[in-house]
């Protein structure tokens, strides 16, 4: 059943759910923060319409500063314009940043601790044509082991407006991914977002179901299918990968006994591991994790490659079936 | 503070030497060419150029130094004392447990520093975007970025290279330490950079090439570049890497490791390294007598 407190979609179950890429909704954030303080500048890799950060360049035009294929530059340079009080908001395919200039991110960022927002929109399978090359499945593992750095991974694109004008605030070196794809709006306006906590959508005893990106929808989906055969599962909104949600996570396995992790990344190193870290040291329970299973993308259509990589309702059903097996063994 | 004359700088730059010397013996471990390569450089910036307030760091106003080849950091930090940034009795701290002086510069634990540093080819990244920050704010103060000749491998740098040139930032002085040798050897043996000179005019840079050891042409070059105004400006200085140690000298084999440490062949034995070189920098390579004798 749903939790009220979350004010999902009400549209949530219908086919006609309004389908908006995430990006749109950092592109309306960064204009509305920038706004606000005039120390936000906009540096680009290339991408500046299709990182949607077109939006800021127009109305900001002297505060935008287009970098060329150069992505080591980008958050280098952005960590000297932190040094001096800007607040840089860095955008690139998260493939590139912060997949190529890692390095530079690590020393000149987190442990040089600046408040640079590494902004990588296309991450995930569901980039979709363009195939393996472009498609980021590993950018959550990376910068989640970074000291200093926060991550978050918004569900829709109404969560990617407010975690941007979030981490305008924070003062500190934060990520943010992004998709490329039209993905469902799960949350609306007046759903609650705050970095680091992470939101439970339905009421649920009997397995938790933790999910990031647009398959915290696709999480939804499945207890919904789940509650017609009578398990309750405790679907959470897991936006904030670092820091984690210790307190949310850990009540959830308290009160279900069982967890399945959904993430549109490798199973290594991302959401999932994240949570098992917790999990097995703190209140050790069952844990499957539904991910990508140590493979590079392909070309196709966003919606294909999820049916293919498994990231999808039946995928998540099993792993929860298998999950209260293990609790009763 | 007041302005030195040449000969107080160069008294200030053995001392510095003698520093370093005794940072990497107490160290056990460390880079020897480059800091002592470097000295006259750090002091004519510290003692003639930067507009900088040492019981001040936080100076909003402050001009910004950037060392982007952070391995060469003891002659930073023994020049940084000597200015009054911190104790001299510190610099024996050099790369213990617990120490502000981190084997590499880090920010946060040391007031001074701009930027923390040490993985070659991004050093010069941050002072451009300091520098176009800088000019965003119509700020007065300028910012200075020293790089090591090694780090032009990098595809980092060339990345800045365009893009401060893109932008004209001619608030920005960056001074390169050509001193011909990197880890592996001399750096024509490992990538060919020449002709530098030409390559960096080519990129649509102002050049400027100066004896590193020659505090009037190292401050009139930092001088020079503040009236380039179409421009960014590189100096190219020619230094002795281990400069003021006749056995250290224009040997890449001093690059990455400090006196005491290890025999090599043709080299004076590991216990006699240090006194040998701290003799030598006090006599100004036996042309005078020192005053410990």
């Amino acid at each position: 059943m749903l939790d009220k407190s979350a004010h999902l979609n009400p549209k949530l179950y219908e086919p006609n759910i309004e389908q908006v890429p995430s990006r749109d909704g950092f592109g309306e954030g960064l204009v509305l923060a920038a706004e606000e303080n005039d120390q936000i500048v906009g540096l680009c890799a290339d991408l500046t319409e299709s990182t949607r950060m077109q939006a800021f360049k127009d109305k900001f035009p002297d505060r935008f500063v287009e970098m060329g294929v150069a992505e080591q530059n980008l958050v280098t340079v952005a960590s000297g314009m932190a040094s001096v009080g800007k607040i840089p908001f860095v955008t690139s395919y998260a493939m590139f940043s912060p997949g190529r200039n890692w390095e530079q991110i690590r020393t000149t960022i987190c442990y040089n601790n600046q408040p640079v927002k590494i902004i990588g929109s296309h991450a995930g399978i569901s980039v979709g044509p363009d195939g393996a090359t472009h498609q980021a499945l590993e950018d959550i593992a990376i910068t989640r082991v970074l000291p200093n750095m926060v991550v978050i991974v918004p569900s829709d694109t109404i969560e990617a407006k407010k975690a941007t004008v979030s981490i305008a605030k924070n003062g500190k070196p934060s990520y943010l991914r992004l998709s490329r794809a039209e993905v469902p709006v799960v949350t609306t306006p007046e759903s609650p977002f705050e970095v680091g906590v992470a939101n439970v959508l339905t009421e649920g005893q009997d397995v938790a179901i933790v999910a990031c990106g647009q398959m915290v929808y696709v999480s939804l989906l499945a207890a919904r299918e789940l509650e017609e055969h009578g398990i309750k599962a405790r679907v959470i909104n897991c936006h904030t990968i670092k820091p984690l949600d210790k307190k949310t996570i850990l009540q959830a396995v308290e009160d279900c006994g069982a967890i399945v992790t959904v993430e549109e990344h490798q199973i290594a190193g991302g959401l999932g591991s994240a949570v098992a870290e917790v999990v097995s040291q703190e209140f050790p329970v069952p844990i499957q994790m539904v991910g990508i299973s140590d493979h590079f993308g392909e070309s196709g259509e966003p919606q294909e490659l999820l049916e293919k990589f498994g990231l999808n309702k039946e995928a998540i059903i099993r792993a929860v079936t298998k999950a209260i097996r293990l609790k009763r063994v | 503070m007041s302005a030195l004359d040449v000969h107080q700088l160069e008294e200030i730059a053995v001392k510095i030497r003698e520093d370093i010397i005794q940072m990497l013996v107490t160290a056990g471990s460390g880079h020897s060419a480059g800091p002592l390569g470097m000295a006259d450089v750090f002091v004519a910036l510290y003692f003639n150029i930067l507009n900088i307030d040492p019981k001040n760091p936080t100076d909003p106003n402050r001009d910004r130094l950037v060392l982007s080849n952070g391995h060469i950091c003891p002659v930073l930090y023994a020049t940084m004392a000597h200015a009054g940034f911190f104790p001299k009795e510190e610099l024996k701290t050099l790369r213990k447990l617990g120490s502000r002086l981190q084997g590499h510069p880090h920010r946060e634990t040391l007031p001074g520093l701009e930027t923390t540093s040490g993985p070659l080819g991004s050093g010069l990244s941050q002072a451009g975007g300091m520098a176009l920050a800088g000019k965003m704010n119509q700020a007065k103060w300028r910012v200075y970025c020293l790089m090591s000749d090694g780090e032009q491998d990098a595809g980092n740098t060339w990345e800045a290279v365009m893009w401060i040139a893109k932008f004209k930032l001619h608030n920005l002085t960056v001074l390169i330490d050509r001193n011909n040798i990197q880890i592996d050897g001399f750096t024509e043996d490992v990538m060919p950079l020449e002709p530098l000179k030409e390559k960096y005019e080519a990129f649509g840079w102002h050049v400027l090439e100066v004896d590193g050891h020659n505090f009037e042409q190292i401050i009139d070059a930092f001088n020079q570049a503040k009236a380039i105004f179409e421009k960014p400006t590189v100096i190219i200085a020619h230094t002795i890497p281990g400069k003021g140690v006749d056995f250290m000298e224009n040997d890449f084999k001093w690059h990455g490791v400090p006196p005491g440490v290890s025999n090599m062949p043709g080299e004076p034995p590991k216990e006699e390294q240090a006194k040998i070189a701290l003799k030598e920098l006090r006599t100004l390579q036996g042309k005078i007598r020192s005053e410990h004798e």
